[in-house]
């Protein structure tokens, strides 16, 4: 019988009664008494040198408030990176100044260049088109490789090239890794692209800013994934306002995908522009400014050897990956290509050797930051094709030869610096053979090959690192932030909780599941227990949610917190039950002596609490609240085996997804219906990386792919129905609720799969493609088969 | 948007009367203009709706065998009211954009604006249709005049098409991916009297009649006929979504595949 409460249950998400009764309430649902309206001017041009803005004309018309340009925040800091990366060198990272508003030269088009603020957003409008520009333009640089060369067009002058880093893991193992290539039995080699994403959440970004003059405080509503991280970037680094004069408020928010995370010069405008003008400043974004002004994902150009020995064991693994960071540095874009992609290179494999190189470039396009997964589908992506191309050259059974070099033991520690604690990658391999009737693909073959369609499967496994981070390690690899959390759990006289989270709920789920995990510590309905999350001035702290991080890091935070208020409630029942508190035990919201049936139930105890009539005041203070900051331990490990199966028309190219399977291990697991969701939105944005979504520049660096007549999103009929099963569960072994995170599995999962299944389809065929680039659209495909 | 004045005439007369203001712009369905507004990629002063012309709407049958369809018949309406008479443009009419689109959208105003990619063209030219407005009568080989171009005058307005109805047709649409618009789009219509091959979404000239495989079909209705016909990437449209030779040869296999649906 499922359970219908706590732990394992499949509660139904009851924040999805506001969200689909329109009763959400989104950023740019608030208004603000008096308001005012920014629109950004934005360059329409890659790369030039401002030479002068006259806002003359502009400034007379009607509405106009104010317009400010580079100039007003000549003295405003930086808009700030977050983790500074040392390269192979010893030397720190290339980091450019980032300006609220460009005020030397635009460098991508999108680059804002001045704000107008008028009473009405249209006035703002009009009063833009009103602003003169003088620019010289300047060449653009967009190929990464191009931006390498020496004598290369710069994006920042003031920089010694486009270079940002060149980073090698582990350095030391170089010559060991080219060393056991040259020796090797065989050596399998890839090129490939990892196609540039943009992140499309329904809800595009908008800020508001608010100053009260009287209290000299200031409040930002934003769409953000975590409001806390925005507060420290923006109020330490660019605006300088100290912590307790600054609240940022992210209400409900429309997805992210990670595109959310990073802190946005948008949102330091408002906030300044607030004060300047002493009245609220809103900004909403347009579909297309988010297509030119949204952090973008992926964009790696990649090299990867994989070499095995005479038995086909992987003996080692080089790779080199120009990452493009576009114009400027993005809040996590230089831990991307590097800790979150580095130390994945190693996937489920006992590989003994592993050099990883990373040169991260600059280029006159849209900054490149995380997206669902960031780094992770970049590794696991080139590991496992490249897998799936060495077995086609020798000839081997794709699923063997990964299970002949799968890691067995645990804990294991890669080559590439992390410790995976635990996992059963042969179980879950087991397992998707099951769910996908690997047995019975011969016979659908035939059927797809009887309609005339070439039909093909394709297999992978994948590992991420989640639950970001353990703060002393991510300290010592660059990052300018601890990345542990916090919740504080408030229990009411009656005995409702209220648990203020630091993670930030924005489509996860976590209204729901969080409150599940109290429920089955205490024994209580979820009913009784609501989470407060995304408000810096109602929270104790937090570093908010991406990378699978909310369950393992803050849903540890609120179990520390949910312990503490345990142990202080036994105390209490122990002094109303006349016991000790040792023999105290709490079952099914009941405490009772143990051996005895003398019992009291929660709320008398909490009542108890409040109302200390009776109640050992001189050993425990009144009231029931506590808070708990939570530092893991070690990232956690999720992983899998995902199988695609799909039918390719040979005579347009067009690729059918047939079926999807996926076996997850995400440990244990809190609400198994929203872990389905979380995979499936996970593998349909992987399909749409595989098949259709690219973000395209021209060699000016115009965006090709600027609205959605031309940027290609999974739509519901290019979407399989998947199977989807996460029974293999392998629990962490360093966090209290052994879970592992399950938000990225999917995105990082599925790409790999599509792509092996359709050049399996090739092959089957007679057409002997080695390999198509993402997305692997129809005209891509017929073009591989007829080249 | 810019800000504009709006006219809701309710007859013919009064549109195109509406309409001989220099800054005046016919609007039909919206679906191509609204966006544009929105973009402000246009600023027109005024805009004359041709929504609600009741003349200028509906689907019916001449006794010459003719479709004949009012200018601002929505498309969800030629999807249900084509289907007895005329089931290929009517299967056509079904799976253009979404929804929204079809609800909104009219035939006029596809035909008026000529998108490159669009359906409606490339139903109008392999029918042989005509296109009648409050001036005139123009034949469809003479009204398409190259991509976003056509033989209307200013403030001329599509009031109906009349489509002779084929004894044999088929649409074949292959979606840009993104868009879902035609990447290309093939029309093949059989009359008593001959073929019509009609061709969408790949010429960088628009909508084209491929006259070999029309003379091909019109001998031998059927796709074995254009096996020895090939299609030159010269004059197509290469984009992101696919290069000239795709398309070119998707021209090819997409006929095959109408004139096999509709044998």
């Amino acid at each position: 019988m499922p359970k219908d409460n706590g732990i394992g249950a499949s509660s139904k998400r009851r924040e999805d009664v506001r969200f689909l009764t329109g009763d959400g309430q989104y950023t740019d649902d608030i208004n603000i008494h008096g308001q005012l309206y920014v629109h950004f001017l934005r360059s329409d041009v890659a790369h030039a040198k401002i030479n002068a803005v006259n806002t003359e004309a502009a400034a007379a018309m009607p509405g106009v408030q104010r317009i400010f340009t580079g100039a007003d925040f000549e003295a405003v800091g930086s808009i700030p990176c977050g983790w500074q990366v040392t390269d192979r060198h010893g030397e720190p990272m290339q980091e450019p100044r980032h300006a609220v508003l460009a005020h030397d030269k635009v460098r991508h088009v999108g680059d804002p260049i001045a704000a107008v603020v008028a009473d009405t957003y249209a006035q703002a409008r009009d009063a833009a088109e009103a602003i003169e520009l003088d620019l010289t333009d300047l060449p653009a640089v967009i190929d990464m490789k191009e931006a390498a060369k020496e004598g290369s067009t710069k994006v920042h002058d003031d920089l010694t090239s486009n270079l940002c880093y060149d980073w090698g893991f582990v350095e030391e193992n170089r010559d060991a890794v080219d060393a056991a290539i040259k020796e090797a039995a065989h050596v399998t080699t890839l090129e490939l692209v990892n196609n540039r994403l943009v992140a499309n959440p329904m809800e595009p970004r908008v800020a508001v800013g608010d100053y009260d003059k009287s209290k000299d405080e200031h409040t930002l509503y934003t769409t953000s994934q975590n409001p806390h991280v925005i507060r420290l970037l923006m109020g330490a680094f660019v605006l300088g306002i100290p912590e307790h004069k600054l609240r940022v408020i992210a209400p409900d928010v429309g997805g992210g995908f990670g595109t959310k995370i990073f802190h946005y010069a948008e949102e330091a405008f408002c906030t300044f522009a607030a004060k300047e003008l002493k009245r609220p400043v809103k900004w909403t974004a347009s579909r297309s400014e988010a297509f030119m002004s949204d952090a973008q994902g992926r964009d790696h150009v990649t090299k990867i050897e994989l070499a095995l020995d005479a038995d086909n064991n992987f003996t080692a693994i080089r790779t080199e990956t120009y990452a493009n960071m576009g114009a400027y540095l993005s809040t996590f874009a230089s831990s991307v290509p590097t800790w979150l992609h580095g130390t994945l290179m190693a996937g489920n494999y006992k590989t003994p050797l592993i050099y990883v190189n990373v040169k991260a470039m600059f280029t006159n396009t849209v900054p490149v930051d995380a997206y669902r997964g960031a780094g992770r589908p970049e590794a696991t992506f080139q590991l496992e094709r490249v897998i799936d191309k060495a077995a086609r050259e020798l000839g081997v059974d794709p699923i063997a030869l990964r299970r002949q070099n799968y890691v067995t033991e645990f804990p294991y520690a890669t080559p590439v610096a992390v410790e995976y604690d635990t996992g059963d990658y042969h179980a879950t391999m087991d397992k998707l053979e099951e769910i996908a009737d690997l047995k019975g693909f011969d016979a659908r073959r035939k059927e797809s090959e009887a309609k005339g369609k070439l039909r093909g499967l394709g297999i992978n496994s994948y590992i991420e690192a989640c639950g970001i981070a353990p703060s002393n390690l991510v300290g010592q690899l660059g990052a300018r932030a601890g990345l542990y959390d916090a919740a504080t759990v408030r229990v009411n006289a009656t005995g409702s909780i209220s648990v203020m989270v630091g993670a930030h709920s924005h489509g996860q789920g976590h209204e729901t599941t969080f409150p599940q995990v109290i429920a089955e510590m205490i024994g209580i309905p979820e009913e009784q227990i609501d989470i407060v999350h995304g408000d810096t001035g109602r929270i104790p702290f937090g570093m908010g949610t991406y990378g699978s991080r909310s369950l393992a890091v803050c849903g540890s935070a609120m179990v520390r917190a949910a312990e503490k208020v345990i142990a202080k409630s036994k105390k209490i029942a122990a002094h109303l039950l006349e016991a000790s508190a040792d023999d105290i035990e709490l079952k099914d919201g009941k405490f009772s002596v143990a051996g005895t049936d003398k019992e009291v139930e929660w709320g008398a105890v909490t009542l108890a609490a409040y109302v200390p009539h009776n109640y050992p005041l001189e050993d425990i203070e009144p009231g029931l609240e506590e808070t708990a900051f939570y530092d893991p331990a070690n990232f956690t490990y999720p992983a899998g085996a995902y199988a695609c199966e799909v039918e390719v028309d040979p005579d347009t190219g067009k690729v059918t997804i047939e079926r999807f399977s996926a076996a997850d291990d995400f440990g244990n697991v809190i609400n198994p219906m929203i872990v389905d969701g979380q995979v499936h939105g996970g593998i349909a944005q992987g399909i749409g990386q595989a098949l259709l979504e690219n973000c395209s520049y021209d060699d000016t660096g115009q965006l090709l792919s600027a609205s959605y007549m031309d940027y290609a999103m999974p739509r519901a009929d290019d979407v399989p129905f998947y199977a989807v099963d996460h029974s293999c569960q392998t629990p962490c072994t360093h966090n209290p609720l052994g879970v592992k995170g399950c938000g990225e599995a999917g995105a990082i999962g599925s790409p790999p799969s599509v792509v092996n299944a359709v050049i399996d389809a090739l092959h089957s065929g007679g057409h002997k493609v080695a390999h198509i680039d993402m997305p692997l659209t129809p005209g891509r495909v017929w073009s591989a088969m007829n080249s | 948007m810019y800000a504009f004045e709006i006219e809701r005439p309710s007859s013919i007369a009064d549109a195109v009367a509406a309409l001989k203001s220099e800054e005046a712009q016919a609007l039909g369905g919206g679906q191509t203009l609204i966006p544009a507004l929105k973009q402000r990629l246009a600023m027109p002063e005024q805009l004359v709706s041709l929504a609600g012309i009741p003349e200028m709407r509906g689907v019916c049958k001449s006794d010459a065998g003719e479709l004949c369809i009012g200018g601002a018949t929505p498309h969800a309406v030629v999807a249900k009211e084509a289907m007895a008479d005329f089931p290929a443009l009517a299967d056509m009419a079904g799976h253009i954009g979404d929804p929204a689109v079809r609800n909104r959208g009219t035939i006029g105003g596809s035909l008026a604006n000529n998108d490159p990619s669009a359906c409606y063209p490339c139903a109008a030219l392999a029918t042989g249709a005509a296109i009648i407005t409050n001036a005139r009568e123009i034949a469809a080989d003479d009204y398409f005049q190259g991509m976003f171009s056509t033989a209307l005058e200013e403030g001329e307005i599509i009031t109906e098409v009349k489509l002779p109805i084929p004894e044999k047709a088929n649409y074949q649409k292959f979606v840009q991916p993104a868009s879902r618009f035609a990447l290309v789009g093939v029309m093949v219509a059989k009359y008593a009297d001959g073929v019509r091959v009609a061709v969408t979404g790949a010429s960088e000239n628009g909508v084209f009649r491929w006259s070999e495989a029309e003379a091909a079909l019109s001998a031998d209705f059927s796709a074995s006929a254009l096996d020895d016909i090939k299609t030159s990437a010269d004059g197509m449209i290469g984009d992101l979504h696919g290069s000239p030779e795709y398309r070119a040869h998707l021209i090819g296999v997409l006929t095959k595949r109408a004139v096999t649906a509709a044998a």
